[in-house]
């Protein structure tokens, strides 16, 4: 559609609402401080969308998150497409029983007499002194939950071609953004990424890093590294957590035999141990050495500086979990 | 009380054949529970009947509603096919959710049946969803929430009408208040007397009427459809009612003192108002005997055709998950 533009990924995501908005009257979007009058968000990601598509249909709403989960399933029930926002990842923790009860399983419950297509926005990350209920990553909840879709792009042109894909698809999709990575620019081509589709953003013979969100950006700052030292790692971005791209996966492990996964979120129970299980089972005559995993402590995320720079992967903590891959 | 308009002949014959429909149900069920034929916690809706049958005589298949684990006979006033229903209780494939949903999450999207909960009070930020949607679609639909007294102590009661009357959408919250949260006592869990005047905090209406009096109920429910149809916003009706059974089948009840049972079911509606459409000459005896046996025919022929459809197949597991079945 336009040429392609650097920018960053408010401006990506916020290029694909009013792009979704365009297209489609039945894209709604709600959630606290949403609207114009409330500045476009707390970042500024929905900013100008109330101006250009009325509050009839761009909604700010009361601190609410039941209400706006509720709000978004029920629109969604009966045609449209709503993109709710939780302001941050740890407040969806107030609106479970809407997302996890209903959003997940209404169409399973019913037979597939009905669906929910909504999205529900929401950021986090450490890395900004937040502390223990501002930076959570809880995308393994969702994973974990039949019936939702994870999507946690890291870069901007994937922000945007996520948004759009999430928004056309038929089931609730949890669109997580990384608070750490919404002022890095990139080059965004405008079209939309399919969900469930990997992108091995590096190509690489020795070992496989396989990440989302803040991780995939340390996995390739990790693999500039070790190709210093002469190892070659090929890095996979995720892009979609859940259905994950197994296709991709399995090609990449079956060439290099090795493979660390990495996310922000605490590794014990994480998606990690889920791919990394997934891959002994698969692939265990393809393997060279055990399938490593680096996550976050297994602590709340702490305030304090050392701490919280403690708490999270990082490039030496991958290059550290590669060596150890490597044997 | 007295002002509200009254339901003339026909409507309130209509309303006694809901009625009379949901209170054999709600036998027949028990009946076939007792005989070990349906296995399946179920909440007996019987001592509720007016209430149901009274909004139902306000609202068209394009409105909708939501409702709860409590909810058969809110579903069977609106419609609900006896035998989608029969198969859905049997867990036969000829249920309205193909046998994947069960008594809690009865669905009928076709006449407006768009959730049932199995959670205390969850239909409510749902029909606010689905009031946003009728409002938008400008099309005078309402949307109904049905809930109990003890959901009106649960936090998204407080989100979902503060919502709905912030942005006067048609939702009409019907508290069927039929005095027990389970096992607990109206006195013992909440300090007001009547939830309605809850509805001044939100700047709504708020009502509180004998939901088993059909005159009372179909003259409030009259009144705040048409509020909600012409713009006006939600109302939050209170229906005093009570419930005969425990909290579900099992459950004898012995929390609820003798004499209060058996003051209620002195009261028991469904008798009561076939006594008056007899004595006001609305019906003769001879044609509601005609009508109850037609009604136990036509339940008779649900369960019969529940029980010979088929169970459902074990590929049903992977199907409604997602749109699209996943590898």
């Amino acid at each position: 559609m336009t040429e392609p533009k650097k920018m960053n990924m408010i401006e990506a995501i916020n290029a694909a609402l009013h792009a979704a908005c365009e297209a489609n009257p039945k894209v709604l979007a709600l959630g606290e401080d949403l609207a114009d009058n409330e500045e476009g968000g707390v970042i500024g990601v929905t900013k100008g969308l109330s101006t250009k598509f009325g509050t009839d249909r761009i909604k700010s709403t009361p601190i609410s998150e039941q209400a706006i989960m509720g709000a978004a399933i029920g629109a969604s029930l009966v045609g449209y497409r709503p993109v709710a926002e939780i302001m941050l990842m740890n407040f969806v923790t107030v609106a479970m029983d809407m997302i996890t009860n209903h959003a997940a399983k209404l169409r399973f419950m019913s037979g597939g007499q009905t669906n929910v297509p909504i999205v529900i926005r929401t950021m986090t990350g450490s890395g900004f002194s937040q502390g223990g209920q501002h930076s959570d990553y809880l995308e393994a909840w969702f994973a974990h939950t039949a019936g939702i879709k994870v999507v946690a792009p890291s870069t901007p042109a994937d922000a945007y071609g996520l948004m759009l894909s999430a928004i056309e698809d038929d089931d609730p999709v949890m669109f997580i953004e990384s608070l750490p990575l919404y002022w890095t620019p990139g080059e965004v081509d405008f079209k939309p990424v399919p969900l469930g589709k990997a992108k091995i953003s590096r190509e690489g013979s020795d070992v496989t890093i396989i990440s989302y969100a803040t991780g995939a950006v340390h996995a390739l700052a990790a693999a500039e590294k070790l190709a210093k030292d002469g190892i070659s790692a090929e890095v996979i971005d995720l892009r979609t957590i859940s259905p994950w791209d197994r296709e991709t996966v399995f090609a990449s492990v079956s060439k290099t035999g090795r493979a660390v996964v990495v996310h922000e979120a605490v590794k014990e129970y994480g998606v990690g141990a889920e791919i990394s299980a997934v891959l002994h089972e698969q692939l265990w005559d393809k393997l060279k050495g055990p399938v490593q995993r680096v996550g976050g402590a297994y602590s709340p995320v702490p305030f304090s500086k050392p701490l919280e720079q403690a708490f999270a992967p990082n490039p030496a903590s991958i290059i550290a979990a590669v060596k150890v891959a490597l044997g | 009380m007295s002002n509200y308009p009254k339901p003339d002949a026909a409507t309130l014959l209509d309303i006694y054949k809901k009625a009379a429909l949901i209170r054999f149900n709600d036998e027949r069920v028990i009946k076939e529970m007792t005989a070990g034929k349906l296995i399946m916690p179920f909440y007996s809706t019987q001592g509720q009947e007016i209430i149901p049958s009274s909004v139902a005589a306000n609202l068209t298949d394009d409105d909708y509603i939501c409702t709860i684990y409590r909810g058969v006979h809110d579903m069977l006033a609106k419609g609900f096919p006896l035998e989608a229903l029969w198969g859905e209780l049997a867990g036969r494939v000829n249920g309205s959710c193909k046998g994947k949903g069960g008594p809690m999450h009865l669905t009928y999207p076709k006449k407006g049946m768009m959730v049932t909960t199995g959670v205390v009070g969850s239909s409510m930020p749902i029909a606010v969803g689905l009031g946003w949607a009728a409002k938008l679609d400008g099309k005078g639909q309402v949307s109904i929430a049905n809930f109990g007294d003890g959901a009106s102590n649960i936090g998204a009661f407080h989100e979902s009408l503060n919502m709905a009357a912030l942005w006067d959408l048609p939702v009409i919250f019907i508290c069927q208040n039929n005095r027990y949260a389970e096992h607990t006592s109206f006195a013992n869990s909440t300090k007001v007397e009547r939830i309605a005047i809850r509805a001044a905090s939100y700047g709504m209406e708020g009502v509180t009427v004998n939901g088993n009096d059909p005159d009372e109920m179909y003259g409030a429910v009259k009144v705040a459809v048409e509020r909600a149809r012409a713009g006006e916003g939600p109302t939050l009706i209170e229906a005093m009612t009570f419930r005969f059974n425990g909290h579900l089948v099992g459950d004898a009840a012995h929390y609820i003192p003798r004499e209060e049972l058996a003051a209620a079911k002195e009261r028991d509606p469904v008798p009561a108002l076939r006594k008056r459409l007899l004595a006001d000459g609305v019906a003769r005896e001879a044609d509601l005997d005609g009508i109850e046996a037609e009604i136990k025919a036509a339940i008779d022929a649900a369960v019969i055709a529940a029980f010979a459809a088929e169970l459902p197949d074990v590929a049903e597991l992977k199907r409604d998950v997602f749109a699209h079945e996943l590898a």
